[in-house]
């Protein structure tokens, strides 16, 4: 039993931090323009297929697939926001969560012409690595280990530079930031840029773990919305917190009762923290 | 004036109104996708020919597109054959060559029976093929019974739809609570030292049905189920399920669910090494593409409808006292594959048999009224590249098939270090022995 | 922006309680509109076309008239109190799903067991409109995500309710209603009938002193509470009302279809859908949400049996993607939806299309 405790308690953790990684993308995007994006699974998705085509296309190592993946969901999502995002932003909440999902159709409709829904699996291993009763695969804790370190860099980015000054100045409050002369559309294009590119990443990651189709978004996007109430909303930080206590809830509560319960408590517990603690768990009272 | 405006205004929205109701019937009639195969078999039929009308509805988009796209290309595959070798011939001397109507029903029930009523109804289809998936063909099937339509069924595992007083649902499958019995079998004949068994399902109907028959089945032959558990669909990681399987310490895994979830599971098991001899899993196992997963593939067992290894053989008929009916395996898959450039997998053969079962039925009949299409079809007992081939005719589970069986195949590897696919039971077909993880 | 500069809020002066005695007069005037003749006219020659033309007709007819019920009564909760709910469809599938099990475990009539699949889903929405009304904005949107999802998750737990097998009907049940032919009628006009009704509690709503309270909310709900909309009783009854209609529709249609299972019930997709279609009409109008539905389906339809190509790409292979540049299109420079764009063009055709 405490070797099965521990076991799940690792596994929740390591799977958390990924769950955490993809959350982040979602939650910084809500807390700088207040945008729910419904694009966030199929872009996921992309992020998925651009690991794989990069690793079997053109042989790159999934995480050198990964900087390209970076980059080209950071233009993805700049594209995305001047196309569909930028119109409606001070638009009410039904106006950019319609056209984010109109974003969601097009990337399913077209990924769905041209990968059909068939699986794609990269099939690329890194050993496992084994410490008394617990086993890690390889590709599972470098996975990890590179979700973490990618929200350190995001902490320092938004925390200690200047441009991810003026995104959290822009997140404030956008009117002043835009008087004392921060240019807000280009830092508005950049967050959703860097919201994408997270998405696109915490996607490549999971596709060197499972299987996936251009639908398999869709299931982390649900997850995400619950990360991100965890974790509170528009707290790209509280996300990987968030998503480590989801990771936990996963490989705990298999060990007292049905799997099948998980979605449920999971689901309940996201309404719960919805309406006693909206801030999330380590939000400050707003 | 004021009044004129109004009245103009209050037209535009009625001529506006028409044009909507216009809509939704008239594209769809002129835009559904029909398939002629032209019959270029140089026949003499100057006497009366007629060109029956196929229905069914495909899964051109959502979750279901593999499958239910090589379900339609298997069936193609027999029209072609059918219409090229000049139709059938009926009792009255009329020569009926096979046509297709199908539209998209998105791999979701909400426009099944809008569709498959436009199909029995203004198409005038003479038969229909059920979509693919029990969910999507449990609710085509009371379009098809009310219209009296005969409707064969591929892709449609699940027991239940079989036992809801249809008279005219005929299946083509091994139904769900047969589908992985054979593995219990195949272990008790091979692995006798197997004790312990733990089934984990995913949570949809079909998996489901399957675990709970596999359950009552392996208890009934004394076996221990250590594990019965199921697990949601969307499950993305499995490590906490397989951290409580290690604990069950089971001999032996049975049940899975579809693709995704079946290969994530056998890529995670070898991962985390969990050391469990014999693993069966459902339907990702014969798919070509479970072998991405390379090492982890490696003694995993799969149920399959048909595979092209198997070799049914007009000797093995008549040694049976079968009827032989259709081509051999190795035809139906060199044809397959000059005409798809793709490997068939059962669902193929699936969509080619049930339309070959239909024309064997017009055949015997002689003729296309759907009663004597029926009793054919009742009295139907053939064994052809598919396998063997009979349906239930109790009013209980009218339709259900009884007659085909299940093969096995393992994932091996071949002296060069290849993993390659071997069948491993029934053991009259097998082309390996059974093989430990 | 939108929803508020077209609302057709009456003028102040007239949305004021008039005096009791004329109330009821005041009532039936308000009531009586040129719109409402349309909006009945459009219904009724939907019911009567669907009904003339054919089997095939008819069930194309019931899929565009299910819509229009269920994109209605979405529209009594969203448009009029401006609270965007994704997880509307949970009412369809909870409803269904009592209904389905009354007629499937206790052999209830399909009669019976409809209103009891309405009166289900109207409680839960009495339960959860308590609790989650309370949020605002995104907030509420991303709960009643998390309730569907959570419905569905406990529905597979259950195995009365058949578990992740869901249930499905036996073919003789439907000897009882005259036959499966007969039964696939009455199913129609339940649900033409149903329509009809969520469209006129639609438009009585919009018109009532209750629906100016809605709006009222819609526009800043802090100041209508100031006003004195007690606004959490009034939010909570719009939720009520605008779950009732899917419950009864919910059994209807999984009667017809024979099979109810999880995934099929609680599809949160078909819910987002319903969003767009209300979102095309026009939200916050009542003939809005019904040309919505009808104009999504048309053009669904169109574009999966289309044999058009665009860029050597055939448009059915890639017509979600299509559909979705078009909604893009709608979202982005019409905002206030077909009926709202034609609204604001001409303050003549207010008075026709409410």
């Amino acid at each position: 039993m405490f070797d099965q405790l521990i076991v799940s308690v690792t596994d929740g953790m390591l799977i958390g931090v990924v769950y955490g990684l993809a959350a982040m993308g979602l939650t910084l995007i809500f807390g700088v323009m207040n945008v729910i994006n419904l694009a966030h699974g199929p872009i996921m998705a992309l992020g998925m297929f651009g690991v794989y085509l990069c690793y079997t296309v053109l042989g790159l190592n999934p995480f050198v697939g990964l900087i390209i993946v970076a980059v080209l969901g950071m233009l993805l999502g700049m594209i995305i926001y001047a196309g569909a995002v930028h119109r409606v932003i001070d638009a009410p909440h039904l106006s950019s969560l319609l056209s984010t999902f109109s974003v969601n159709m097009m990337i399913i409709g077209i990924g769905t012409a041209v990968f059909s829904t068939s699986f794609r699996n990269v099939n690329y291993s890194l050993g496992t690595v084994v410490i008394g009763p617990i086993t890690v695969p390889g590709t599972r804790l470098s996975s990890a280990i590179l979700a973490l370190m990618v929200t350190g860099l995001l902490y320092l980015f938004l925390y200690r530079t200047r441009p991810g000054k003026y995104i959290r100045a822009v997140a404030n409050n956008r009117t002043s930031a835009g008087l004392v002369g921060i240019p807000s559309t280009r830092v508005l294009a950049m967050s959703f840029g860097i919201g994408t590119a997270l998405a696109a990443v915490a996607g490549g990651l999971i596709a060197m773990a499972l299987p996936f189709t251009i639908l398999s978004g869709g299931a982390f996007e649900l997850k995400s919305f619950v990360i991100v109430v965890l974790g509170g909303l528009g707290n790209p930080i509280g996300a990987l917190l968030g998503g480590i206590i989801l990771g936990l809830i996963e490989g705990l509560v298999p060990v007292f009762t049905k799997v099948t319960w998980v979605p449920f408590i999971e689901f309940v517990l996201f309404i719960l923290i919805l309406l006693v603690r909206p801030q999330g768990l380590f939000g400050a009272k707003q | 004036m004021k009044r004129l405006a109004l009245l103009a205004s209050a037209l535009l929205i009625m001529a506006m109104l028409a044009a909507c109701a216009g809509g939704p019937a008239s594209p769809a009639s002129s835009g559904g996708d029909t398939t002629t195969q032209t019959d270029s078999g140089g026949s003499e039929q100057a006497a009366s020919a007629r060109e029956v009308l196929i229905g069914y509805t495909a899964s051109q988009t959502g979750k279901y597109n593999v499958e239910s796209t090589r379900q339609v290309n298997g069936l193609n595959q027999w029209m072609k054959e059918v219409n090229d070798a000049g139709g059938i011939k009926l009792a009255d001397g009329t020569v009926v060559t096979f046509a297709s109507k199908s539209y998209d029903d998105e791999s979701n029930g909400d426009r099944v029976q809008e569709l498959y009523t436009k199909l029995a109804t203004t198409d005038g289809a003479d038969f229909l093929i059920s979509p693919y998936s029990s969910g999507l063909t449990s609710t085509a099937s009371p379009i098809a019974e009310q219209y009296e339509k005969v409707m064969i069924t591929t892709g449609a595992a699940d027991d239940a739809n079989y036992t809801q007083g249809y008279t005219g649902i005929y299946q083509v499958y091994t139904p769900a609570s047969k589908y992985l019995t054979g593995a219990v079998d195949m272990l008790k004949a091979k692995a006798p030292d197997v004790k312990k068994l733990a089934v984990v399902h995913e949570n949809d109907k079909f998996s489901t049905g399957v675990a709970d028959a596999v359950k009552a089945y392996a208890e009934s032959l004394g076996y221990e189920i250590v594990l019965f558990e199921g697990y949601d669909s969307a499950t993305t990681d499995f490590a906490p399920f397989i951290n409580k399987i290690e604990q069950s310490a089971p001999d032996a895994i049975l049940g899975g669910g579809h693709f995704q979830d079946g290969s994530t599971f056998a890529r995670q098991l070898a991962e985390k090494g969990v050391d469990v001899p014999y693993m069966a899993l459902l339907v990702a196992p014969p798919e070509p593409t479970f072998a991405d997963l390379g090492d982890a593939a490696v003694g995993v067992v799969g149920p399959s409808q048909w595979e092209p290894l198997a070799k049914f053989t007009e000797a093995a008929a008549s040694s049976a006292g079968l009827t032989w009916v259709g081509p051999t395996g190795d035809t139906f898959v060199s044809d397959y594959q000059a005409a798809y450039n793709d490997e068939p997998s059962y669902h193929a053969a699936g969509g080619y048999v049930a339309g070959m079962m239909l024309g064997e039925a017009i055949k015997q009949a002689g003729s296309l009224d759907s009663a004597a299409v029926k009793a054919a079809l009742d009295s139907m007992d053939l064994l052809t590249f598919y396998g063997h081939l009979k349906f239930d005719t109790s009013a209980e589970a009218h339709g259900l098939q009884v007659g085909h069986d299940m093969v096995f195949v393992q994932w091996q590897k071949d002296g060069d270090g290849n993993l390659v696919k071997q069948v491993v039971w029934p053991a009259e077909g097998a082309t390996a022995d059974l093989i430990t993880r | 922006m939108s929803a508020q500069n077209n609302s057709g809020l009456q003028p102040p002066n007239t949305s004021a309680a008039p005096a009791p005695s004329r109330f009821r007069s005041g009532m039936m005037g308000r009531l009586l509109t040129p719109g409402l003749v349309v909006i009945l006219v459009a219904i009724i020659a939907a019911m009567i076309y669907g009904a003339t033309g054919g089997a095939a007709r008819r069930e194309a007819w019931y899929t565009v008239l299910l819509f229009v019920g269920l994109a209605s009564s979405l529209n009594i909760l969203l448009g009029y109190t401006g609270y965007v709910s994704f997880g509307h469809i949970v009412f369809f599938g909870f409803g269904g799903y009592i209904g389905f099990f009354a007629i499937y475990q206790l052999g209830w009539n399909l009669l019976p067991a409809s209103l009891l699949g309405g009166a289900a889903a109207a409680l839960l929405a009495l339960g959860l409109g308590l609790a989650i009304l309370r949020l605002r904005g995104a907030y509420f949107a991303l709960a009643t995500i998390g309730i569907n999802e959570a419905m569905k998750a406990l529905v597979i737990n259950i195995p009365a309710l058949g578990g992740p097998n869901g249930m499905v009907l036996n073919f003789g049940i439907y000897a009882s209603y005259g036959g499966a032919a007969q039964a696939q009628w009455t199913v129609y006009w339940a649900t033409a009938v149903l329509t009809l009704m969520v469209v006129l509690t639609s438009y009585i709503v919009k018109k009532s002193k209750f629906g100016l309270g809605l709006m009222a909310i819609r526009e800043d709900e802090d100041a209508a509470e100031v006003m004195g909309v007690v606004a959490p009783r009034a939010k909570t009854w719009a939720y009520v009302i605008s779950a009732l209609f899917p419950g009864i529709l919910g059994v209807l249609f999984f009667f017809k279809a024979s099979n109810i299972e999880p995934a099929a019930a609680f599809n949160l997709n078909r819910s987002i859908e319903l969003l767009v279609m209300v979102m095309l009409g026009g939200q916050g109008t009542v003939l809005g949400p019904i040309l919505g539905a009808g104009g999504y389906q048309l053009l669904r339809t169109t574009l999966l049996t289309s044999d058009l190509a665009l860029f050597g790409l055939k448009i059915k292979d890639i017509q979600l993607a299509v559909a979705g540049l078009l909604l893009l299109i709608i979202v982005l420079f019409i905002p206030v939806g077909f009926i709202g764009w034609l609204r604001s063009r001409s303050t003549r055709l207010r008075r026709w299309l409410e």
